[in-house]
């Protein structure tokens, strides 16, 4: 199965990168941007019996090192294709 | 500078060091991890300027033998990938030193390791990309605010330490209800100053959370600090404070040993 994960600064973390791409993003030109928010995206295949225990392992690996929730959130997606 | 050049200006300016005054002989221990690169700084003024016994420890290795005080020093851990510290956390030495401090046992963490122990949960809250975005390499002032600890013992409460940071996460973030735990627990050690002792908002050089430089656990064995106490240990570098530190540390342990045997 493959699995994609999304990992975001939580709201209320600052987020000085997402500050300076949204001031970029205004000098060109686009003004109408706000809140900009940089994270990370990673894509993994995973070997599981299920999509049950697929979800279970994915979530502990994002609780104990993809993540780290004292200021990130995340969330995936898993389909069934490689 | 090499360990050679060091040993023979610190002999050279001997006069101005009498190393840490200890009937106790300390056991200090340094962490390597790949990508560590003030382990040697850490030792030299431990050894050269402090006259401490230290030992290196290898991160792939279990923690074995008796050390008084596990410092976990600056650099980029494993490359600093995913995030400052994720991927130290999980090295061998860690299970060994979660152990360690859950006994009882001092743990420094200077810089990145400030931020390794924020990630393995010895510490609370976390640390940021600095809020101006730019890596930051200065001298700073701290302000020492509580010295109930084996590593502020030495020094006096309100007393302005210089030492430099070096860094491009040291922002301290804590969510309120974590903080509040910091402020009740009075875990806040070190904030950033000026250098009249005040903390404003052009002092902060990364923008921490109120200031924070340094914070220790509850039970005060564990402390997490951004400015590097070990590059201020001797003149020629331009600030000694930073042995108030480690002086701290050994005049607690040695304390300790006297009640204890």
């Amino acid at each position: 199965m493959r699995v994609k994960i999304f990992v975001l600064l939580k709201n209320g973390v600052l987020d000085p990168q997402g500050n300076a791409i949204e001031r970029s993003l205004h000098s060109i030109g686009y003004e109408e941007v706000h809140d900009v928010r940089v994270g990370k995206y990673l894509e993994l295949d995973i070997d599981a019996p299920s999509r049950a225990v697929a979800e279970l392992r994915v979530r502990e690996m994002c609780d104990k090192l993809l993540a780290n929730t004292v200021i990130e959130d995340y969330r995936f997606e898993i389909s069934p294709e490689s | 500078m090499s360990p050679e050049t060091r040993a023979v200006q610190a002999a050279v300016f001997s006069t101005q060091h009498s190393g840490l005054v200890t009937q106790y002989a300390m056991r200090w221990g340094v962490i390597i991890f790949p990508g560590s690169c003030d382990d040697q700084d850490v030792f030299d003024s431990l050894k050269v300027d402090l006259r401490q016994t230290v030992k290196f420890l290898w991160h792939k290795d279990e923690l074995a033998g008796n050390y008084d005080c596990i410092v976990l020093p600056g650099g980029f851990s494993y490359g600093d990938y995913l995030r400052c510290g994720a991927m130290a956390r999980f090295s061998p030495i860690m299970q060994g030193v979660v152990k360690f401090a859950r006994s009882g046992g001092l743990v420094l963490g200077i810089c990145n390791g400030f931020q390794i122990l924020c990630e393995s949960g010895l510490l609370p809250g976390a640390l940021v990309r600095n809020a101006g975005l730019q890596f930051v390499c200065q001298q700073v002032h701290l302000r020492v605010e509580e010295t109930d600890t084996p590593f502020t013992g030495a020094v006096k409460k309100g007393q302005v330490l210089k030492m430099p940071v070096k860094h491009g996460e040291g922002c301290y973030y804590a969510d309120p209800q974590t903080l509040e735990g910091l402020h009740r627990n009075r875990q806040i050690l070190l904030r950033y100053v000026d250098v009249k002792g005040r903390a404003t908002t052009a002092a902060n050089p990364n923008g921490s959370l109120e200031n924070i430089a340094g914070i220790c656990n509850k039970k005060r064995n564990v402390f997490g600090l951004m400015p590097h106490p070990e590059v201020a240990c001797s003149r020629l570098l331009g600030s000694e404070d930073g042995a108030q530190i480690f002086h701290s540390i050994a005049a607690a342990r040695t304390d300790r040993a006297k009640l204890h045997g």
